[in-house]
């Protein structure tokens, strides 16, 4: 079943250079390791395809229950150069929160995961 | 030895609460108030200040925020430690004397420098010793842009300030220190920690890295379940609750706003994260990893369990460079067809900047309301908006280029589609803009000095 990703996790943002970072921790710790398999680097960059130019490289925090994604290529030069409105990456956070994930129906029920 | 140190989080940027300061030394007991003003491109800003005059390049609301914690400095004993010196650590020293002595206090308040960060004067001796300075990011030499550098300035750690307090400083003051340090530093001097004990200065890192913006971690900007963080307006800074065997707790005074929790720790942690296996410090490696986090009762978090390593032989250098300049304007369309009128005036203004032959390396059309800050990402709105704001941007190196746009989009008030408004403001300004260049240098290139002077 569908299940968005804002329901079951929280994230903050923030940026170095023109590399937006966005950590993202599981609302249950039990949920995160739905985290690690459904939020994988390929998904990651597919979901931000036309909105990043470089790549997407991903840490796991199993002590705090968090990934941390960096986005490459992200802040149209970053800091200072950058023209966008969220020229430091503050909102990529709830960007990164609008992904959908798709979760066979038993685990969804087992772990207690909102249904989208 | 004490059991307990408390650092106390008073300023997270500059531009932070003016209140915080002095609500963190009279909240409650608290040891040091530990103030950071410096973000990436600060230092750029003082040195302009102080090229205009040499007795500037501080942060100046560091002077406000002494003076309303004066009474707590020289009738407690609380000492600030805070890296507003910014580009001229030596004029902010000064200022806080004359400051203390307008107040009565002459001679009861001694103040630490801490200056060596500052490279812009050595920076073509060392490029000329075979320093490439080379861009962290791009891995060009700094050659490329070196006629264009307006201040370069080494990240530096703990020690010198540690130097600072063990000399008896009761304020230090410090040009570029990582943020971490000035938290670091006082448990370092507090604690007799080694320097070489890696899993103790991680600790001190981590703690600075959870305080070193302030509200941050205590309810502000803080996403899980924002709707009930509780009384904001009178939110509460976070303190730093320090044991000699590095573990701490973080925590707020009574009575005051915001939340303290595992997840709004967790959320300051991950902020500005990159990679968590090796956070790098002047001081210390720190292994984000390790931490571990546990509710120690109502707005009080224990944080333990955290491990490090030997630091490398370099350290970071900012540098800030000219890299020409911008302009962004706006303009308000309303209801019916908001989105629509928004996109024929882009559609317009470009076919003008072209027709006019200017030349710019960016233009940039965001439509706030729609999808200025998650573009495709956002969904459509299925109702037809009220209004759409049209965000207008160009980048270039030439100035002139930069200020006949700016001409451009008061006409369209006029001459352009219909239902416009929001221009009050004027002709958007041209900024120069002043771009970041990290790089890294050789740690034994680095000095640090010290002096106390009040």
């Amino acid at each position: 079943m569908k299940v968005r990703l804002v329901d079951i996790a929280h994230a903050r943002s923030g940026d170095k250079g023109d590399t937006a970072n966005v950590g993202v921790i599981a609302l249950k710790r039990e949920w995160y390791p739905i985290l690690v398999r459904e939020l994988t680097e390929r998904r990651v960059t597919e979901h931000f395809r036309g909105v990043i130019t470089g790549d997407v490289k991903r840490y796991e925090l199993p002590n705090l229950a968090a990934l941390n994604f960096l986005l490459h290529g992200a802040l149209d030069g970053g800091g200072t150069l950058s023209l966008k409105t969220d020229a430091q990456g503050k909102v990529f956070s709830t960007a990164l929160l609008r992904m959908v994930l798709d979760v066979p129906d038993a685990e969804a029920r087992s772990l207690g995961l909102p249904v989208a | 030895m004490k059991q307990v140190v408390r650092v106390a989080a008073g300023q997270g940027f500059w531009g932070d609460w003016l209140e915080a300061p002095r609500r963190q030394v009279e909240g409650g007991p608290v040891d040091y108030l530990m103030l950071d003003y410096l973000a990436e491109v600060t230092m750029s800003i003082l040195q302009k200040q102080k090229e205009r005059d040499p007795k500037m390049g501080y942060a100046r609301d560091f002077l406000g925020a002494i003076d309303s914690v004066l009474p707590a400095i020289v009738e407690r004993g609380v000492r600030v430690i805070a890296n507003a010196g910014g580009v001229n650590p030596v004029s902010c020293a000064q200022a806080v004397k004359e400051l203390a002595a307008a107040r009565g206090a002459a001679g009861k308040v001694r103040i630490g420098v801490v200056t060596g960060d500052d490279l812009l004067p050595r920076l073509d001796d060392l490029i000329a010793r075979g320093h490439a300075l080379a861009n962290m990011d791009t891995g060009e030499p700094l050659t490329t842009v070196r006629d264009r550098v307006l201040s370069a300035n080494a990240y530096i750690g703990s020690t010198p300030i540690v130097e600072a307090l063990s000399r008896g400083a009761q304020v230090v003051v410090t040009g570029r220190s990582t943020d971490t340090a000035l938290t670091m530093a006082p448990l370092r001097f507090e604690f007799g920690w080694a320097p070489d004990d890696w899993n103790k200065l991680a600790s001190g890192i981590v703690a600075g890295h959870i305080i070193e913006c302030g509200a941050q971690c205590s309810g502000g900007n803080c996403l899980i379940d924002w709707r009930d963080v509780p009384d904001l307006a009178n939110v509460g800074y976070p303190i730093v609750n320090a044991h000699p065997d590095g573990t701490f707790e973080i925590s707020k005074h009574p009575g005051t706003g915001g939340r303290i929790s595992v997840p709004t720790v967790t959320e300051q942690l991950v902020y500005e994260m990159g990679d968590p296996h090796a956070y790098i410090t002047p001081d210390v490696v720190a292994d984000f990893t390790t931490i571990q986090l546990e509710s120690a009762g109502p707005d009080r978090v224990r944080v333990f369990g955290i491990g490090g390593g030997a630091p490398t032989d370099k350290l970071k250098v900012s540098i800030a460079y000219r890299a020409g300049f911008k302009a962004v304007g706006t303009l308000v369309y309303a209801w019916p067809d908001a989105l629509e009128k928004a996109q024929a005036a882009d559609r317009v203004l470009r076919e003008r900047l072209d027709r006019l032959g200017l030349r710019f390396d960016k233009i940039m059309t965001e439509f706030v309301g729609v999808s200025a800050t998650h573009g495709p990402l956002a969904e459509q709105p299925n109702a037809e908006p009220p209004e759409v704001q049209l965000r207008f941007g160009v980048r270039g190196e030439s100035k002139a280029a930069v200020e006949r746009f700016t001409r451009e989009l008061a006409p369209l008030v006029l001459n352009g589609p219909p239902s416009v408004t929001g221009f009050a403001g004027g002709r958007p300004k041209v900024e120069e803009i002043v771009a970041y260049w990290p790089a890294l240098i050789d740690k034994a290139e680095v000095q640090t000095a010290v002096e106390v002077i009040g």
